[in-house]
């Protein structure tokens, strides 16, 4: 331990913390911009200033490691002085368009300017006047509103490995961005919106679609139905103030229905649907001599990533559609076809975690219904923002149910929403499917926590099979180097591309950070063990849909619209 | 692109050997063309983005076309105090180009430098990195003349 | 008047440096001789003992340095020779290089048995074309000899040598900016510590010292550490290599000992103003180097006296300006090339030496006013105070300078201002 005083109070502490660690373990908030807790330390921002006694000049505290002894102030005159010098700095090529910024009253560098009461830039504004790239359906990225902090970089390079993002030029001309200064859509960005997580400003963000909801809400002509993903309820609580996982499903249908949606389903139905479709893939591939492992194919980002950078392995990827697309193709087929009502009249809005979704449902692949089967992606951050500008809180709405058919879910479609979720849901099904007794324990808890690869066996009546989950595409990667050396013999692989599953994803509000990831893992298990009926097979809503219309899992109404195959992007791009 | 193919095998084994790389392709090229951008970031496992975060750090290389002779000027205070600007304004006259451009013909490029130490022969410019010093307008004509003749 | 004393450039212009031959002929690779057969650590006290400080800019102890990497146990150690000679009026490494590249091979190759490195590497600026050929030149005849490459001493020490070009960025010249760079990565500095000693290319223990620095070493090693404590100023003892440019009648170099002064170098070395003109001012240490003015010319350029009049002695250019020239619009150029040379990794260097320059150039047109000065000051202040890297701190010094001991020209401009 180092003993140390910061601002006159005494602070102990292991060798090797910094001095924002020391800080932050007696309760001082020192401001910062390009630290974040889940990152390596980049310290060039410089507003984390702090006087240390007897060094030269100014310390960055995210950077300088205590020594015993050593005298730090963190809020003298001069350190104010300090901080505001940079954020002006900041400020002077920066558009200072807060009022149309997607960022407004969540903003890292409006916080600070407004903490340190920056009233006066005294250089002539001159910003850098970049174009906006909005060449993607996901995001939207705005160079001149970039701080150049990293934090995107590291996301896009180090944990996801996409390298999508990089430094351009140097000194007062850098910028982030593709290589050749070209549009996302034309990099290898797989849309998963990690960076629009870690960015503190409004260079990095998803890409608004709420008018879009607005124009269909105010068209007569239009049923407007709603699905909302397994990872949405227990964040979402965070966007409207409440603790999270603590929002009641049935009030967050109350709001909605107070939206304007006409119809309110779950995602979580088809979630459920996908289990029973993806577990039965698993056992044709194990009985039919398949391509093995079979690679989960329910998230958006690990699409784009899988068609980048591992084309050789797209037969190994699931034929399943994600739960969102599945749950498209169904409403304007089955749905509608129930309801009595014209499929063309229907317009799908989805609410995902997901930034990546929003490119999903664009695919050309995902019209099976005839119709573009979602409509409209809005991410948690949009339905919060929303739910804001209807002035609707949610804490004092009343509860109200989901409409029927397509609507009713089972823990195990809950538990889609964090990594190991679904091959703990498959699991849950396929050994009853396979061994045809009940489990005595559905808590398959080797595939639950934030470990980056998961491995497990599992014994299906006599047949072992060999499960590994990975999670943000970092650790994907990593598996699939192995698969393509032929080093790895597993059967069932769940890959997400976010970090900690979709509870983690780039469309959840911020900050979601590896804590925050932490802290709605543990409310999606605790809304799965509340829940009566915790395996997909057992959903009565998907057996009447199985029965009244699909008829069996893999059949051929199923492999019409609940099933797909991806190809290989054309790659210049790596 | 044989030329470049011989370059990746030259250099793809020195470790940290992608900026020699680069310098090996802009010798060949004058300038650092896109497709061998891509070339050498496959060659050396650096993503793409990463490569070209590194080609567009380096003042030295270059991502667009330039000319034959590439003719730089040194616009450091050492150079700037004998009169540096007086050889841009004979150079920009003489080639009708501006700095940073390349003459029609593709012979000459025009570029500013930093010091490139000569400095006990300012001002001085260096044409595809020799250099030439104690410079005048007149000198700065007769060494135009030699590189103009056909070689 | 002052004599020069030639140490690293002791065989400038006296042999043909493509020969090794010659080289050898005139006692080259002794000193290396005569090190292998002393244990490393009597090597490095030697370089403590002479008091051998880098010559790169900062003065830090080479013997010191060494010794932390010689105390670090590694596989695998580097020598790195600072060949990126960037900062403006500064050509004494070329000068080094060009003349005697053999010198800086065996000083590093010295380097290299006292602190256990088979590595060497020489960063030289890629505007340095003509150097690199003779350096790599240099080292395949010394291969030849069996002086570099692998086992090639009784004492089963082996040493090689490679030469890497940089691209064009002075902040390269910066150390954990170089390894970056020779690790083929954009030029950015690193947080220290690690300090390279200890953690420096590929994360090995590596020493960075300047090419002045390295030529030094084998002249302390044949003459002993004493005799070249006793040269020059005793706290920053030995010879240094001045470049002196600008308007001074006889632009050049020489090499003289360390407590030489200004006025020497300036008057004896340089003749003097050229053209009868009147002495303005003189920028010490290159671009980064403080403007000085005449009052202060009797100063010892040795880096401790430069320090303590709010001086760099740097790498030793000497830029001088005379009475006719424009002071704001020279600010106005050093400006533009710390902006253009700025990694651009942190804030207050990113984005300060581009409103250090758009001040000046607003000032230098007349349209400068009272509050752009104050607002000069406080931006060069939280520079110096919260860059990241010495390109930040230093960037302002010749400007603060200027407006320490030349404000008047600052002041009329920003007066000449209506209103
Ligand atoms: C911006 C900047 C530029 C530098 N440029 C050089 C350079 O061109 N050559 C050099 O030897 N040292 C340069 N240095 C100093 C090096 O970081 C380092 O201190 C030096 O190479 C160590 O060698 P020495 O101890 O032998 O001087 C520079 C430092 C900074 C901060
Ligand atoms: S990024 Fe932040 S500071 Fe910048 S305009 Fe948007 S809200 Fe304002
Ligand atoms: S969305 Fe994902 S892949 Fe695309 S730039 Fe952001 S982090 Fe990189
Ligand atoms: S885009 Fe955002 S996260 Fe990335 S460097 Fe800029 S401000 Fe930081
Ligand atoms: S001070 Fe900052 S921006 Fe300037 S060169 Fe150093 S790290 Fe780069
Ligand atoms: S938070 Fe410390 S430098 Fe950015
Ligand atoms: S200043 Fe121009 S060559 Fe050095």
């Amino acid at each position: 331990m180092v003993n140390l005083t910061i601002d006159n109070i005494s602070v102990s502490v292991p060798s090797g913390s910094t001095i924002l660690q020391a800080a932050q373990a007696v309760g001082l908030k020192i401001p910062t911009l390009c630290y974040h807790p889940d990152q390596t330390v980049k310290a060039n921002c410089r507003v984390c200033l702090v006087e240390v006694e007897g060094a030269r000049g100014l310390q960055a505290a995210c950077s300088q490691t205590v020594v015993e002894g050593m005298v730090v102030r963190t809020s003298t005159p001069l350190v104010f002085k300090a901080r505001k010098a940079v954020v002006e700095l900041i400020l002077a090529r920066h558009p200072q368009d807060c009022l149309n910024c997607v960022r407004n009253g969540c903003c890292e560098l409006q916080d600070l300017a407004q903490e340190l009461g920056i009233r006066e830039i005294p250089y002539a504004r001159e910003i850098k006047g970049m174009p906006q790239d909005k060449s993607t359906p996901s995001l939207v990225l705005d160079p001149d509103k970039c701080i150049l902090c990293r934090r995107c970089l590291t996301v896009c390079q180090e944990v996801q490995t996409v390298n999508a993002l990089g430094l351009r030029a140097r000194g007062y001309q850098t910028s982030v961005g593709p290589a050749f200064y070209q549009q996302l859509n034309e990099s290898t960005c797989v849309m998963c919106g990690q960076c629009t997580q870690v960015c503190p400003t409004g260079a990095l963000a998803e890409r608004e679609e709420i008018d879009k909801l607005l124009d269909a809400l105010a068209d007569p002509s239009k049923i407007v139905v709603t699905q909302m993903a397994p990872a949405v309820r227990v964040a979402l609580a965070e966007e409207v103030g409440l603790p999270t996982g603590e929002l009641d499903m049935l009030t967050l249908v109350g709001g909605l229905r107070r939206l304007g949606f006409h119809r309110v389903f779950h995602t979580n139905f088809t979630a459920d649907l996908t289990i029973m479709e993806e577990g039965h893939e698993l056992l044709e591939r194990l009985n039919n001599g398949g391509t093995l492992p079979m690679l989960t194919s329910c998230s958006p980002g690990w699409i784009n990533f899988i068609e980048t950078f591992y084309p050789d392995l797209l037969d190994n990827l699931s034929t399943c559609k994600s739960p969102q697309q599945m749950f498209g193709a169904l409403v304007k087929t089955y749905w509608a076809q129930k309801a009595g009502v014209d499929p063309a009249q229907i317009y799908s809005v989805s609410i995902m975690p997901c930034t990546a979704k929003k490119y999903e449902a664009a695919r050309p692949e995902m019209q099976d219904s005839g119709y573009q089967d979602v409509d409209l992606v809005l991410t948690t951050r949009e339905i919060g923002k929303l739910f804001r500008m209807a002035g609707i809180d949610l804490k004092q709405v009343p509860p109200s149910e989901f409409d029927p058919w397509m609507g009713a879910y089972t823990g195990a479609g809950v538990i889609f929403g964090a990594t190991g979720g679904v091959m703990e849901a498959a699991l849950r099904t396929v050994y009853e499917v396979v061994t045809g007794n009940e489990l005595a324990n559905l808590d398959f808890t080797v595939c639950r926590g934030m470990t980056g690869i998961k491995e497990a066996e599992v014994d299906l009546a006599g047949t072992q099979v060999k499960v590994a989950i990975a999670h943000g595409l970092g650790n994907a990667r990593q598996l699939m180097e192995r698969i393509r050396a032929g080093e790895a013999d597993y059967h069932f692989v769940e890959i997400m591309a976010c970090p900690g599953g979709c509870i983690g994803g780039g469309g959840q509000p911020r900050q979601t950070d590896n804590a925050q990831r932490a802290i709605r893992i543990e409310a999606i298990y605790q809304e799965d063990v509340a829940l009566a009926l915790r395996k997909s097979h057992e959903n009565p809503e998907v057996k009447q849909l199985y029965t009244e219309f699909l008829g069996q899992p893999l059949g051929d109404k199923s492999h019409q619209l609940l099933h797909t195959h991806y190809q290989a992007k054309s790659k210049k791009l790596k | 692109m044989d030329k470049l193919q011989a370059i990746v095998d030259q250099y793809q084994k020195v470790p940290g050997g992608l900026i020699e790389a680069f310098h090996a392709v802009q010798d060949e090229y004058a300038y650092i063309p896109e497709e061998a951008l891509r070339r050498l970031a496959k060659a050396f496992e650096v993503p793409l983005a990463r490569a070209y975060g590194i080609a567009s750090f380096y003042s030295y290389l270059s991502l667009k076309p330039r000319g034959q002779y590439i003719i730089r000027i040194c616009k450091s205070a050492p150079c700037h105090v004998k009169g540096a600007a007086e050889v841009v304004k004979t150079l920009e006259e003489e080639l009708a180009i501006r700095m940073g451009e390349t003459t029609p013909d593709q012979l000459f490029t025009l570029e500013f430098t930093e010091c490139v130490g000569v400095c006990a022969e300012t001002p001085v410019i260096t044409i595809n990195g020799e250099p030439y010093g104690d410079l005048t307008s007149a000198k700065v004509k007769e060494i135009l003349a030699q590189y103009r003749q056909p070689q | 008047m002052r004599e020069e004393k030639r140490i690293s450039l002791k065989h400038y212009g006296l042999i043909d440096p493509d020969q090794i031959e010659d080289y050898l002929e005139h006692g080259g690779y002794q000193s290396l001789q005569k090190a292998l057969s002393q244990p490393p650590a009597a090597i490095v006290q030697a370089v403590k003992d002479a008091g051998l400080r880098g010559r790169g800019g900062a003065g830090f102890k080479a013997g010191i340095k060494w010794g932390f990497t010689l105390q670090t146990p590694a596989e695998q150690k580097y020598i790195i020779c600072n060949a990126d000679e960037g900062e403006p009026g500064t050509f004494k490494d070329r000068l080094i290089m060009e003349g005697d590249p053999h010198l800086v091979l065996e000083g590093m190759a010295i380097a290299g048995y006292a602190v256990g490195a088979s590595k060497g590497y020489i960063y030289c600026r890629g505007e340095y074309p003509y150097i690199v050929k003779r350096l790599k030149r240099a080292i395949e005849q010394a291969r030849e000899k069996g002086l570099l490459g692998t086992n090639r001493f009784e004492s089963n020490f082996s040493f090689d040598v490679e030469v890497r070009m940089g691209a064009g960025a002075y902040i390269c010249g910066e150390e954990t900016a170089l390894i970056e760079s020779l690790e083929g990565k954009r030029g950015e500095p690193r947080s220290k510590p690690p300090f390279p000693g200890v953690a420096g290319l590929w994360g090995k223990p590596t020493v960075v010292n300047n090419v002045e620095t390295l030529a030094a070493v084998p002249w302390i090693i044949e003459h002993g550490a004493t005799a070249y404590q006793q040269i020059g100023a005793s706290r920053y003892p030995g010879t240094k290599i001045f470049t002196l440019t600008g308007d001074v009648a006889r632009k050049g170099f020489c090499e003289v000992p360390t407590d030489v002064t200004l006025r020497e170098l300036v008057y004896d070395f340089g003749g003097g103003v050229a053209g009868g003109k009147k002495l303005q001012a003189v920028q010490v240490g290159g671009t980064s180097g403080a403007f000085l003015p005449e009052s202060l010319l009797d100063t010892p350029a040795d880096l401790d006296s430069m320090a303590a009049v709010g001086g760099t002695l740097g790498s030793g250019a000497v830029l001088v300006v005379d009475e006719t020239r424009d002071l704001v619009d020279l600010a106005v150029t050093i400006a533009s090339f710390f902006k253009h040379e700025s990694c651009g990794k942190c804030t207050p260097c990113r984005e300060g030496t581009f409103q250090l320059h758009r001040l000046l150039e607003k000032i230098s047109r007349g349209q400068g006013s009272r509050q752009d000065l104050e607002t000069l000051e406080r931006l060069m202040w939280i520079m110096t105070q919260a860059s990241f890297c010495g390109l930040g701190h230093t960037a302002p010094t010749p400007i603060l300078t200027m407006l320490q001991y030349f404000p008047d020209p600052f002041n009329n401009r920003v007066n000449s201002q209506a209103g």
